[in-house]
C-alpha cells in the first residue's frame, strides 16, 4: 500500500519535471528572440557608450567615459573648462514637459472618446473603436506630414480662419512646442483610449448609478467611481503614450523644424551628423533610465493611492 | 386613519425602443404608497418591477404620467436629488471602497459634517451588525453581509423612501428567512417607507403590509395580503399567489354586498362582489384548503371521483375530476377534525362556504 503510493507520487513528481522542461522548451522561441531583440542591442549600446569617439563617426575600441561626460558636461574648445551642457539640459527637460503634456491632453481628449464607446450599444462598439484604430494603417510619416498640411501657415486651419475673417495673420503654430505636442496627441491618442475603454467596459454602471443615487452629482460620481474604477486603465495609457513621446523624433523633427529638438532628435543627432557613437549611446540609456525611473514612481504612486481617492 | 401618501405614481407608462421595436413596460400604472408602509411589487420576470422602482429612484423618466413624493412632482428630477434610495439587486457595492466608507458615502454627498457621517456609519455599522467587518473592502465580505452593508449604505441618508429591488434573491434559504425578519424590524425601526420588489409570493405575504400584484406592465391588484389571497380580483392573481382551482359558472346577479353564481352543477353559491355584468359565465376561484369534503351528495355544492390521493405531512392532497370533466384539488388538514380517509375511485361531495368563492376577471 504505502509503497504503491510512494511510487505514485515518485511518478507524479516525474510527470511534474517533465512538464516544466517542455514549458521552458516552449519558451525558448520568445526567449532567443527577446535576448536577440531587446537585450542584444542595449548590450551593444552600453558597450559603446564606454568607447572612444571615432573621427569621423564610428568608435575607436578604446575605455573612455566621455560619452557619458558629454552627456550633461561640455569642454569649451578655447579654455578647456568643464561647463553644464545647457543645451543638452534644456532637451532633456523639453521632452518631458513635452510628454507629459501630451499624455495630459491625451487624457482629455481620450477619456471622454473612450466613455463614448463603451457607453454605445454593444453592437456599434467595435466599429467605434475600428475607426480609432485606422490611423495606424498609415506610415507615421504621412501622418505626421498630414497634421503639418492642417497647421502650417498656410494650411487648413489658418485658411479657414482667415476666410472667416476671424483673424487677420496666420497663427505660427509650426516650428513652436505647441506643434510637436499637437503632433504627438495626434499620433499617440489610440494608445490612450485603447487601454481607457478596455477598463471602462468592464466597469459596472450599476456602481454609477448607485452613486447617483446616493446623492452623488455626476462631477462627483466621475471623481469618486469612475476615475477610482478606471485608474489601470489610466495608468496603462499613461504609460502607452508617455514612453513613445519621450523617444519620439519624427514628430519633432518635421513639426518642430531643426530648432525645438526632443530628446530622440538628439540621439539621432549624434549618430548623424555628431558623429559621436559613444554620446549617442549614452544618451539614449539615459532615456532609458529617465523611462523607468517614472515608471516606478508611476507604479508606487498608483499603488498607494489605489482605492483612496480624495 | 391612514397615513399620508409618501409616493404618488399617477397614470404612468414607459415605452422602451423606438417605431417598430417599441414596447411598453409600463402602462397606465396607478398607485399610492404610504408613508411608514411596507409596500411590496409582486410579479413574474419581466413583468416591469425593476422598470417602475428606476422610476422612481429616478435612473428613468416616464413616458407619460406623473410621480409625486409627497405631493411634490418628481419626475423630472435626477437621482440624486431624490430623497429617495435604493438597495440594488446586486447590491452595487463600491470595490474601491471599504464598509465603513460604502456606507458613508451618501452622507458625504450631502457634504455632512465628518463627526455626523463617523456617528451615522458607527449606527448603521449596529443596525445591521457588521461593527466588526468596518474596515474591509466589500470584495472580502461574504454574499449576506454584501446584503447587509448595501442595506446600511441606503438607510444611512435617512431616505424618505427605500427601494429594494428582489434584496434577497441571491441569498441561500436560511439567510433569507433571517434577513426577512430582520428587515421588517429595521423599517419598523426606522419608520421608513420600503418599496419592496419580489417575484416569491410566499416572501410579499409575510413581509408586506400591501402588495401590488403586476403582470405584463400592469398593475392588476392593489391589497392587504389577506386581500390579495383570499379576494383575488383577476384569474392571473389567483393562480400566481398561492394553489387554487378554477370553476366555471353563470353570474345570476351581483351587487355591492356579494354575488350568485350558477355552477356547471346547476347548483347556485354566494361568492365575494364582482363588477361583472348578470347572465354572462364567469371563472370563480376557490383554494383547496377552503373546500370540504361531504359523503352527502345532496348537500354538496360539487361532486366528483377521487383519481389521486397525494399525503404530503401536514396535508392530504385529493385530486377529484367533477362531474363537468374540470379538475379540482381539495386539500384537509391531517391533524384536523375533518374526514380525509377518502380511496381512489370513491365518489364525493364538495361544499363551500359562500365566503371563499370568488368571481375573478381574467
Ligand atoms: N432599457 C431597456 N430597454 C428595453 N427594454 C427594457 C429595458 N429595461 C427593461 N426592459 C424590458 O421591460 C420589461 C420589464 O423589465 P423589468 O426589468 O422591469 O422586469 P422585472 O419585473 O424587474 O423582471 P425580473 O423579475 O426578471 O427582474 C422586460 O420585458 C424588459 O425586457
Ligand atoms: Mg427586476
Amino acid at each position: 500500500m504505502n509503497d504503491v503510493s510512494q511510487s505514485l507520487s515518485d511518478y507524479e513528481q516525474a510527470a511534474r519535471q517533465q512538464e516544466t522542461r517542455r514549458n521552458w522548451l516552449l519558451c525558448t522561441p520568445a526567449l532567443v528572440v527577446l535576448v536577440l531583440a531587446a537585450s542584444g542591442p542595449l548590450l551593444v549600446m552600453l558597450f559603446y557608450s564606454f568607447l572612444k569617439s571615432g573621427n569621423y563617426g564610428g568608435v575607436i575600441y578604446e575605455f573612455s567615459l566621455d560619452g557619458w561626460f558629454n552627456v550633461i558636461l561640455v569642454r569649451d574648445i578655447f579654455d578647456d573648462v568643464l561647463r553644464f551642457a545647457d543645451a543638452h539640459l534644456s532637451v532633456f527637460w523639453r521632452s518631458i514637459k513635452l510628454s507629459a503634456m501630451t499624455t495630459i491632453t491625451c487624457v482629455i481628449i481620450g477619456f471622454p472618446t473612450a466613455y463614448f464607446i463603451a457607453t454605445r450599444p454593444r453592437r456599434s462598439r467595435n466599429f467605434w473603436l475600428f475607426l480609432i484604430t485606422i490611423p495606424f494603417w498609415t506610415n507615421l510619416l504621412i501622418r505626421t506630414f498630414a497634421i503639418l498640411e492642417l497647421i502650417r501657415n498656410n494650411g487648413v486651419i489658418n485658411n479657414l480662419l482667415m476666410d472667416l475673417w476671424l483673424i487677420d495673420e496666420p497663427i505660427q503654430i509650426m516650428y513652436t512646442d505647441t506643434a510637436i505636442m499637437i503632433g504627438m496627441t495626434y499620433v499617440y491618442l489610440p494608445l490612450m483610449i485603447l487601454p481607457l475603454y478596455a477598463s471602462m467596459e468592464k466597469l459596472d454602471f450599476q456602481l454609477v448609478e448607485a452613486a447617483y443615487d446616493l446623492y452623488a452629482t455626476r462631477i462627483r460620481v466621475l471623481r469618486r467611481v469612475i476615475i477610482p474604477l478606471i485608474k489601470p486603465g489610466i495608468v496603462a495609457g499613461s504609460i502607452l503614450v508617455f514612453i513613445p513621446s519621450l523617444g519620439a523624433f519624427v514628430t519633432p523633427r518635421v513639426l518642430g523644424g531643426g530648432k525645438n529638438l526632443m530628446l530622440g532628435n538628439l540621439i539621432q543627432l549624434q549618430f548623424d551628423q555628431g558623429q559621436n557613437w559613444p554620446l549617442g549611446a549614452a544618451l539614449s540609456i539615459t532615456l532609458l533610465a529617465i523611462v523607468m525611473v517614472t515608471l516606478l514612481v508611476y507604479v508606487r504612486y498608483s499603488q498607494r493611492s489605489g482605492g483612496q481617492d480624495g | 386613519m391612514a397615513d399620508p401618501v409618501a409616493i404618488s405614481v399617477n397614470q404612468v407608462s414607459k415605452k422602451f425602443g423606438h417605431g417598430k421595436d417599441a414596447f411598453f413596460a409600463l402602462e397606465q400604472v396607478s398607485v399610492d404608497i404610504r408613508e411608514n408602509e411596507f409596500f411590496t411589487l409582486l410579479g413574474p420576470s419581466g413583468c416591469g418591477k425593476t422598470t417602475l422602482l428606476r422610476l422612481i429612484a429616478g435612473f428613468e423618466h416616464p413616458t407619460t404620467g406623473h410621480i409625486q413624493l409627497r405631493g411634490e412632482e418628481i419626475s423630472h428630477l435626477p437621482p440624486f436629488k431624490r430623497p429617495v434610495n435604493t438597495v440594488f439587486q446586486n447590491y452595487a457595492l463600491f470595490p474601491h471602497l471599504t464598509v465603513a466608507e460604502n456606507i458613508g458615502f451618501g452622507l458625504e454627498m450631502q457634504d455632512k459634517p465628518a463627526a455626523e457621517i463617523d456617528s451615522t456609519v458607527a449606527e448603521m455599522l449596529q443596525l445591521v451588525q457588521m461593527e466588526s467587518l468596518r474596515d474591509r473592502r466589500t470584495d472580502q465580505i461574504s454574499g449576506g453581509q454584501q446584503q447587509r452593508v448595501a442595506l446600511a449604505r441606503a438607510l444611512a441618508p435617512h431616505p424618505r423612501v427605500l427601494l429594494l429591488d428582489e434584496p434577497l434573491s441571491a441569498l441561500d434559504y436560511k439567510l433569507r428567512k433571517g434577513m426577512q425578519i430582520e428587515l421588517k424590524r429595521m423599517q419598523l425601526e426606522t419608520g421608513i417607507t420600503f418599496i419592496f420588489v419580489t417575484h416569491d409570493q410566499e416572501e410579499a405575504l409575510t413581509m408586506s403590509d400591501r402588495i401590488a400584484v403586476m403582470n405584463k406592465g400592469r398593475i392588476l391588484q392593489i391589497g392587504s395580503p389577506t386581500d390579495i389571497y383570499d379576494r383575488p380580483s383577476h384569474r392571473f392573481v389567483a393562480d400566481f399567489i398561492g394553489d387554487t382551482n378554477f370553476l366555471d359558472g353563470e353570474l345570476i346577479e351581483a351587487n355591492s354586498e356579494g354575488a350568485v353564481v350558477r355552477l356547471s352543477s346547476g347548483k347556485t353559491v354566494k361568492t365575494g362582489p364582482t363588477d361583472a355584468a348578470a347572465n354572462t359565465p364567469v371563472s370563480i376561484t376557490v383554494r383547496p384548503e377552503q373546500a370540504v369534503l361531504i359523503e352527502d351528495l345532496d348537500a354538496a355544492d360539487l361532486q366528483g371521483t377521487v383519481t389521486n390521493v397525494m399525503y404530503s405531512g401536514t396535508d392530504s392532497h385529493f385530486h377529484i375530476e367533477l362531474t363537468s370533466k374540470e379538475e379540482f384539488v381539495a386539500k384537509v388538514q391531517n391533524a384536523g377534525p375533518a374526514r380525509r380517509d377518502w380511496q381512489t375511485g370513491q365518489t364525493v361531495g364538495i361544499k363551500f362556504h359562500s365566503h371563499v368563492l370568488q368571481v375573478v376577471s381574467d
